[in-house]
């Protein structure tokens, strides 16, 4: 048993529709888990890891 | 000997911490960090490399959420690999008990001590959040993997 928040306020998990899951790509990692209370969406947080930094190049460029 | 044409790589690294000024320069108050903070925008927003500081323009909102997003933590040095200059920040980024609505995709770290000056946009695959946390976990911090990296 746990508490999860929700937009109703805090709820039993029991209570509680639960899915999750993972997407990975070259960019991401994402693990996602939502709690449903029947046909109602009341949780969803999401987990990333970012994989792809951005990089600026520094150039020292040739004379003449 | 040979000598071999280059960007230095101290020189890469001296950026990162500000000691090099070759036009209009800015007067700092002590040598502490600068700090940096990291806001979320709507997959709707553009927000690119022409991006020059943050805006509230198609930025997130919703419960929870303050204008402007969380601090970012730096809480190592930047350094240099090779000829490679980099910094990472030290912690995840976390955004606690949120209701994201409207799908967002990007990330923008600006320098809230400087005027909040744009550093760099971090894009992702589309999301929402419901009453839950949206937690950004950092890469490695070198040479290759590094969030921020003069290469």
């Amino acid at each position: 048993m746990a508490i999860v928040t929700t937009t109703k306020g805090d709820m039993d998990d029991s209570l509680l529709e639960k899915k999750e899951g993972i997407i990975d790509n070259d960019n991401e990692t994402t693990q996602w888990v939502e709690y449903w209370l029947e046909s109602e969406l009341v949780h969803r947080s999401v987990h990333m890891t970012l994989k792809r930094n951005v990089a600026g190049e520094a150039v020292a460029q040739s004379l003449g | 000997m040979a000598n071999t044409q280059a960007m230095c790589t101290s020189f890469k690294g001296e950026l990162l911490v500000g000691h090099h000024n070759f036009g209009t320069g800015v007067v700092r108050g002590s040598t502490a960090a600068d700090s940096f903070k990291a806001a979320l925008y709507l997959a709707s927003a553009t927000v690119n490399a022409s991006t020059t500081a943050y805006s509230a323009t198609n930025e997130v909102s919703g419960t929870n959420y303050t204008a402007g997003g969380v601090a970012v933590t730096f809480g190592t040095a930047p350094s240099t690999s090779g000829t490679t200059a980099f910094v990472t920040p030290s912690a995840s980024i976390t955004y606690t008990t949120v209701t994201l609505a409207t799908a967002f995709d990007a990330v923008l770290l600006y320098n809230s001590t400087q005027s909040n000056k744009a550093v760099s946009v971090h894009t992702f695959g589309s999301q929402t959040v419901t009453a839950g946390t949206f937690t950004l976990t950092m890469p490695t911090n070198d040479a290759s993997t590094g969030l921020i990296r003069l290469a």
